[in-house]
């Protein structure tokens, strides 16, 4: 409704009712918004890890539920995940100097013969937005490329995308070559694309088949989580 | 109108499209991440056994291996200077084992998506992608395309683009978008907005409908759904072979011809036209749907319940167009700007 345009000052919110804002502000996509509101939060004396986890990360969460749960389309989830962006570009250098935590990191890339990057690059900017660092290799990767990305990046996560009947088997020449070097199990490999499926990620050797980019989020943790635990039983 | 398809849709009450492309290269020895489109060219003669694969199983129409050629997607493998000779090639070959066939059939010129985002969400502007589309066209056309085919498109205004080429190229043509999220395309798009779409553009398909997706149930729920919408255009169904699996080294689709036999029988009585498969559709799939098309009596519209006891369940609860799809999280309610 039109009546209800009433504009809502940010800088007036208290942080409960901002926090909740964000969250819809998000949800619309709105990124000067966001921008505003991440700068509110920062002045008030929030650290930036406080604003990513409790502000973004919670915003964008509800987004990749709707997002998974057949609400919220491409279109709605690229407009978020731009707002999204326009508040992490803030938060990022100041993240860095205050060495906050980090989630985990990922590469990411479409296979070889693949132009595909609409879920790919929507995994990735979630991923993001759950507080992971993503290096995204972009389209028509080789194996060589994951390799070399791997190598330098040091990555918790491999994620690789394929959206044709053509290229999907290329996932498997990659972790193929993967075992080969023995190199596999250094690695959670997540696969993603809309003709794949859970059984088809298993028996190609993926840790997992990820249907959106929002349980690629929800899996990625679930599997950093218990990597993290078995280093620390290892220790 | 006096192109090869309107012409047998005046004759015949159904007719039989096409099965898989990328899944029979496979079996003939394509590697994965290769340009199929290459073959035109460099292995004319499996292409020739692809077409041949279809007509001699029983299709009336089929689809050239076209469908990532335009210059978007074939800048990957460095052959965006070659999106005439490609498509060209494609209808020539398609062109040849048609009119080897001893009966009418239709050379369907594949289009496929850019792979891009359109704006003003993505990069590619509607005169770009327009420009990629007639290019493409004007390849198949030259080849002796009898029609243009675009298809698994999920934007509405690539969908749009594909249709303004089509005109600019003078060439009838039929469309079919991908509904594979939650019953709707990627993009969001149900089945009902597809049928409002269609009736804004000014040059008209032949026939329009859905393809690939997830399984055969979604499709013909999808199909359904068109029907209701009150569309008066022919409808195509193109359905996968269920879902892909992998064995051995390469990729299988779980459907067996039985199940594809029953769904094209299913497709016809839910109001589609044309039928036929999309990916893991073998010449076996389409042996089985021909010989049911015609042995097997024209069924009432099956009921939801009736579709997925034949064919399996759906992959969401609804495809949105019943209203009663889920609900979005609570809002504070706000100012929109803009």
């Amino acid at each position: 409704m039109s009546d209800e345009e009433d504009d809502i000052i940010l800088s007036e919110l208290s942080d409960e009712d901002l926090v909740a804002q964000m969250f819809d502000d998000l949800y619309d996509g709105l990124k000067e918004e966001i921008e505003e509101a991440v700068n509110i939060l920062i002045e008030r004396g929030w650290e930036p890890y406080r604003v990513l986890t409790e502000a973004l990360v919670g915003g964008m969460t509800i987004v990749g539920h709707d997002f998974r749960d057949g609400i919220l389309f491409v279109p709605e989830v690229l407009l978020a995940a731009n707002a999204m962006k326009g508040g992490m570009a803030i938060l990022k250098p100041l993240l860095i100097a205050t060495g906050a935590p980090r989630v985990g990191k990922m590469v990411i890339g479409t296979v070889k013969g693949d132009i595909h990057d609409i879920g790919k690059n929507l995994v990735s900017m979630m991923m993001e937005g759950a507080g992971f660092e993503v290096v995204d290799l972009g389209i028509n990767n080789a194996v060589e490329n994951y390799l070399e990305a791997i190598e330098t990046e040091e990555p918790d996560i491999l994620g690789m995308s394929a959206l044709l009947t053509t290229t999907m088997p290329y996932m498997k020449v990659v972790i193929d070559t993967m075992v080969e070097k023995g190199i596999r199990d250094d690695y959670i490999v997540l696969v993603g694309g809309a003709p794949l499926n859970e059984e088809f990620g298993k028996a190609i050797g993926a840790d997992a088949y990820c249907r959106d980019a929002a349980v690629a989020v929800e899996t990625a943790k679930t599997f950093v989580a218990r990597k993290h635990n078995q280093g620390a039983g290892a220790a | 109108m006096t192109n090869a398809l309107s012409k047998l849709l005046e004759t015949r009450d159904w007719l039989l499209a096409d099965g898989a492309t990328g899944t029979n290269l496979f079996n003939m020895g394509l590697m994965s991440g290769d340009a199929p489109e290459m073959w035109n060219i460099d292995e004319t003669s499996k292409i020739t056994a692809l077409y041949k694969g279809a007509v001699d199983a029983g299709s009336d129409v089929f689809l050239t291996n076209s469908f990532g050629a335009n210059a978007s997607r074939l800048r990957l493998h460095g052959a965006e200077s070659r999106v005439h000779e490609l498509n060209k090639a494609a209808a020539e070959i398609a062109r040849d084992v048609a009119d080897a066939a001893g009966r009418p059939v239709v050379v369907a010129g594949s289009v496929g998506p850019t792979g891009e985002i359109m704006s003003p969400m993505g990069t590619l502007t509607h005169e770009r992608a327009v420009e990629m589309f007639h290019e493409q066209a004007e390849g198949l056309k030259a080849g002796g395309a009898d029609v243009l085919w675009v298809e698994t498109i999920s934007a509405a205004e690539e969908f749009k683009a594909a249709a303004e080429a089509f005109a600019l190229a003078d060439m009838p043509w039929c469309g079919t978008m991908s509904f594979d999220t939650a019953g709707r395309t990627m993009m969001g798009h149900t089945s009902a907005d597809m049928v409002k779409l269609v009736g804004k553009i000014t040059h008209q398909p032949l026939a329009f409908g859905a393809n690939c997706g997830v399984g055969a149930s979604d499709l013909l729920r999808t199909v359904l759904g068109m029907a209701a919408a009150g569309s008066t255009l022919p409808l195509i169904a193109k359905g996968n072979a269920g879902i892909p699996k992998y064995h051995d080294g390469h990729i299988h689709y779980d459907g067996t011809p039985e199940l594809m036999a029953d769904y094209a029988v299913l497709a016809r009585a839910c109001g589609a036209t044309i039928i036929g498969g999309c990916c893991g559709t073998t010449p076996e799939h389409l042996r089985a749907m021909r010989d049911a098309l015609e042995t097997r009596p024209v069924g009432d519209t099956p009921t939801l319940e009736q579709i997925t006891e034949a064919l399996g369940g759906f992959s969401s609860e609804s495809d949105g167009t019943d209203g009663a799809g889920p609900a979005a999280a609570p809002r504070r309610g706000r100012r929109r700007k803009a």
